[in-house]
Order: structure tokens, then sequence, then C-alpha cells
């Protein structure tokens, strides 16, 4: 074991602090632990248990998960050794653990999405991203919460209860993908994937203080990612560093034959932008996307585009006006598409029927009790928006506010390489705050939607804690395809970034007690 | 100010949407509804009259494949997540009048 630790002190990822004298590969991050376990430094065995120690210690308090594959993760982890031993070639994620989002499938686990609707039922196919990573030699340790069908800011709305935000068990760890967040947050395993129909990679990133990347639409294949809004869901992933979002990307974007939505192109090479810095880059500072944020998260900005200033880019504000009907056009487009994919839940092929005495009763009580309130309330939502009458002055004029905000971002990066902007108004709120009033909830995604109407990539990274001691994130949005630059510019602000507080992913202090609980000593924290 | 979403639009809606919906939740969506729409005012007021619509981000193409046989899922592992299935299909209420 002494060995193995020591031969992971200089496999850290940039943003990685391990000073060696913390477990083998809990400080490691996915990029380091990758490449250890490939040289033979580390077996993928022990990495698998320092990782479930630290599920055992925090997941009766967080509730990260709803499902563990944990004698698997073993099996798959034992046989990478043998691999290794006889001196074959391993993947580039080989022996790192990650989680995954309950709205992707994986065969022998269930797939929920957090509804009832769904109980029960175990996908016959594999998610092209859940291949990929286990292709590449990732360790699946579970599937993690979500707000029903991935309808929610919070992760409050999945109906099997709320995940607790690692920072603060008393707060949400946003939403919908709470729970990956959550887990990447609590240490539990260096890599999650999310999907980001509005925000629900980048919100929870910027709550737990963690990295959230919600790639380019179409680079990353969606077969197996249960739907919610088709012309907006994208998968991407939380981790607790840029290099291990980078890597996480390479591993699961390209085409897919399975997806005719996925674009015909191969995975972005990121590595080589990592750490390059921002000389010369110009940066457009947003000022809608951070006008009504609290204070602390204005500052963060504001900071944030200093430091850049300061690193030698050409920064600059900008005002995109199309920004403020981003939102009102996000919750009248997602809904229209939600009831319409959300129409195959009819009691008829898989999960819960509710029995009535014709079908079209047995399809309207099914979906009654299998459907929790939000997810009622956006089909609600959509059918109006969709219905005779109606279809033209909300559905049909949110497209077209789509194009307008597709035209003003265009003429942004006319001027700009990359923008800046806060991913949420705040921090993690209280669990329960914002359940009374749902357009309370929606407004939290106020900053992230416009990238997923114009379906270009956007980054949230941790950028130190606000007064009220928990994390900030900072948005970074490129054009279409512009993974390259986001990434550049993500991984400058992370090195830049404040340090003393939410610094690196494990979170002060409550990583310090799981590594306690867990029998993992001192740390090198 | 009327409201933007009658209670009656939403039972109608509900209908539409296949939600047996119970009246008190019949009201409250009413409300709620109500607020989200009050909400998109100006995106339902904004003149885009010279403005196309978007559906998607991406120009999409119907993708085509060569036309063989390919294995499918098995039958017999779908039909056993059904709720009912009998023969080799799904088993559904009846859908046209009494026998």
């Amino acid at each position: 074991m002494a060995d193995e630790r020591a031969g992971t002190s200089g496999a850290v990822g940039p943003g990685g602090t391990d000073g060696g004298t913390g477990a083998a590969g809990l400080h490691a991050g996915a990029v380091g632990i990758a490449q250890a376990v490939r040289r033979g430094e580390l077996r993928a065995q022990d990495v698998l248990e320092e990782h479930l120690a630290v599920v055992e210690a925090r997941e009766p308090a967080l509730h990260c998960f709803l499902a563990l594959d944990v004698e698997r993760a073993r099996a798959s982890a034992a046989a990478l050794d043998e691999a290794v031993a006889r001196g074959e070639a391993v993947g580039a994620l080989a022996g790192v653990p990650v989680v995954l989002k309950d709205n992707l499938c994986v065969p022998g686990l269930p797939a929920t999405c957090g509804s009832r609707i769904l109980e029960g039922w175990v996908p016959p196919y594999e998610a092209t991203v859940a291949a990929r990573l286990r292709k590449a030699g990732a360790l699946l340790v579970g599937k993690t919460n979500l707000d029903e069908f991935a309808m929610g800011s919070s992760t409050e709305h999945s109906a099997f209860g709320a995940t607790a935000n690692p920072h603060d068990p008393e707060r949400v760890p946003g939403g919908s993908s709470g729970g990956s967040a959550a887990a990447v947050a609590a240490g539990m395993a260096p890599i999650g994937l999310g999907s980001d129909t509005g925000g629900s990679i980048r919100q929870p990133a910027a709550l737990c203080g963690v990295v959230g990347v919600k790639p380019t639409y179409g680079l990353v294949s969606r077969y197996g990612l249960i739907a919610f809004a088709s012309s907006l869901d994208q998968i991407g992933p939380l981790t607790a560093t840029v290099a291990d979002a980078a890597l996480a990307l390479e591993v699961i974007a390209g085409a897919d034959p399975a997806d005719s939505t996925c674009l015909d192109r191969p995975a972005p090479v990121l590595g080589p932008v990592l750490g390059r810095g921002v000389e010369g880059l110009r940066v457009g500072v947003v000022g809608d996307l951070v006008e009504g944020a609290d204070r602390e998260v204005a500052a963060a900005v504001a900071a944030a585009a200093d430091r850049l200033a300061g690193a030698g880019a050409k920064v600059d504000e900008v005002a995109i006006p199309a920004c403020r009907y981003g939102l009102p056009a996000y919750y009248l487009l997602a809904p229209a598409e939600a009831s319409s994919n959300l129409a195959r839940y009819d009691g008829v092929r898989y999960g819960l029927r509710v029995e009535g005495e014709d079908v079209a009763a047995m399809n309207a009580a099914t979906r009654a009790a299998g459907f929790g309130r939000e997810v009622r309330r956006r089909i609600m939502l959509g059918t109006f928006a969709l219905s005779a009458g109606y279809y033209d002055a909300y559905y049909g004029q949110a497209q077209r506010v789509r194009t307008l905000m597709i035209q003003a971002f265009a003429d942004a990066y006319q001027r700009f390489d990359v923008l800046l902007g806060a991913t949420t108004p705040g921090v993690a709120f209280h669990q329960g705050e914002k359940l009374a009033d749902p357009l309370s909830m929606y407004l939290s995604d106020v900053f992230t939607v416009p990238s997923n109407l114009t379906g270009q990539p956007a980054l949230s990274v941790p950028f130190g804690t606000g007064e009220s001691g928990l994390p900030v994130g900072v948005q970074v949005l490129a054009p279409a395809l512009g993974e390259e630059v986001l990434f550049q510019v993500g991984s400058s602000l992370e090195a830049m970034a404040p340090r003393g507080g939410a610094d690196g992913a494990a979170g002060q202090g409550t990583g310090q007690e799981a590594g306690g609980a867990a029998g993992q000593g001192t740390g090198g924290r | 100010m009327e409201p933007r979403i009658s209670r009656d639009q939403v039972a109608h809606v509900a209908k539409l949407a296949r939600l047996a919906l119970a009246e008190d939740e019949l009201d409250v969506l009413a409300g709620e509804l109500a607020a989200v729409l009050d909400y998109a005012a100006d995106v339902a007021a904004l003149d885009t009259a010279a403005v196309p619509p978007t559906a998607h981000p991406l120009p999409l193409a119907n993708v085509l494949r060569a036309d063989e046989v390919r294995p499918s899922l098995d039958p017999a592992v779908v039909l056993a997540m059904a709720p009912d299935a009998a023969e080799g299909r799904f088993r559904v209420p009846r859908i046209l009048g009494g026998a």
C-alpha cells in the first residue's frame, strides 16, 4: 500500500492539492487515478474500496443514490487489475469510480428517473455513454438521485426523497442532477454524469462546488438517456476538476449511429488546452447573465473577470438583452416537448399501471398516480402551450424567441471568444424554500437556459465561497463546438479561483469528517 | 384582469394530457399555470413577425441506414416488464365498446 500511495503523489490533475499523504485514490482525481492504475502503481480495487468507504460513511446523511452496483464494480475492478498485471492495455478511465444520473440506462439496474411511474423497470439496453465509460475502464458505483424526469432545480422533486448538499445538509444540492453533484462533491466518485436541459448539470455543480459541463448539443450521444425535452437535452460530466471533466468528455463524446441527433464528428481533444492560459483571448462579461444575482455571486463573477484580465485576457462588458426572454421561452418549450415525450408513460409497456374501466381511463389513472406534482404541472403547461388556439401565442412565439437568442449570441461571438456570467442567482438554498412557489424554483435556471436554447456549450467552475461560506460557481459560455476554448478558460479560472473556501471538490470540513469516519486518516488537504 | 387560463380550460387540458386529476388539484393548477403564463407574457407580446421559428438547434437531416435485419430486443425480456402481457403481446383493457 505504501508504495502505491507514494505513486500517486506526482499524478495529480490541475486543481488537485494532494500532498501525497492522503489515501491512494481519493485526492488524485480521475486523471491521476487512471494514470496510476495504468502504470500498475495503484490497484483499481483499492481505489474502489476507498470510494465505497466514503459512500458508506456519507450516503445515509446525503442520499445521493437510488441504486448501488457494488458487486459488479468490484468484479470490474478485479478484472482490470488482472489485465494490468498481465500487461494488457487498459482504457483512459481505468479504475476511476463513476456515478450516473438515474435517467441513464444500464442493464441490470433499475432506471427510475426519480419517478414512481417507472419503478421496477430494468432497461434491456445500455446508454452509449455508459458503454463508453465501461469500455474505458471506469467502475460504475451506482445510479444517482434526480428531480423526477429531470424536472427541477433542487432534487426535491424525486419520488424517492431529496438529496442533501454535502456542504450543508440543510440545503439542496441543486438539480436536477443533484445526486451526481453531491456524490462528486462528497468524494464518492471523481466523475458523475448528468443531463442538462435548462441547467441541470451546471446549477447543481455550482451549488455543490464542483465543475459541471453542458457540451454542445449533439456532441454526446443521448441513446439510453430517458428523454425530457429532446431539442434541449444534453449529457455531460460533473467532476472535481476541469481536467477530469475534459477526460470524461473525451471518453463519452463523438458520433453514434444509435442517435441520429448526435453530430457526425469525433470527440474533442481537450488535454492540450488545459493550462494554456488566456493571453489575448477576448472575454465578454454578460451583464444580463449577472443582473439580479445575489451580491456574493456577482462579486465572484467580477473577481473572475478581473483575474482573467490580469492574466492577459481582453475583458470587456457585453449586453445580450435577449437573455431576458430566455427563461419564459424555455418554460414554454421544455414543457411542450416534455408533454410529448412523456406521452409514452401510459401503463401499457412498462412500469406502473392503475386499472381503469377502459384504456383511456387506465392511461389517465396511471399517469395521475405515477407522475409527481411537478411533472404533472409541466405536462399540463406544455399541453396547454401546444393546444389549439394557444399554439401560436405560446409555443410558436417561444420558438421565434429561440431564433432571436441564437442571433444575439452569434452577434456577441463576433466580438468575443468566450462569454462569462453567473451560473446561478444565488448559493445553495434551504430544503423546502422554493417548493411552494414553482416560479421561484424556475428562476434558479435563469442564467443557464440560454445555452440550452442556442445549443452552445457552457461550463460552471467553482470560484471560491461567498459570504455564506457556501460555494459559488461562475459560468463560461462558448460558441457551438467551442469546447476547446471553453475548457481553456475553465482551467484558467480553476487555477485562479480564490483558495481557502470550498477549494477543491471533496468539500472542506465535511470532506474531512468523511475521511475520518471512513478511516482515511489525516488527509492531504 | 381575466386570468390567462380558466379552471375549465385546465380541466380540458388535463383531459388532453390523459391525467385524471383531483378537483382540488385543478384549482391549484389554474393558479400556478396562470402565474407561469403571466411570466411569459413578455414573450407572447413580442413582435416576431419577421423572425422564423427554431425547433431545433441543429440543421437535422434524416439519417438512413441499409435496410437489413439486425438483432432486436428479446421480446420475452421486454414483455416480462410490462404490467400485463399475453400471447407475446402487451395486454390492455378494452379499447372499443363493450362486448
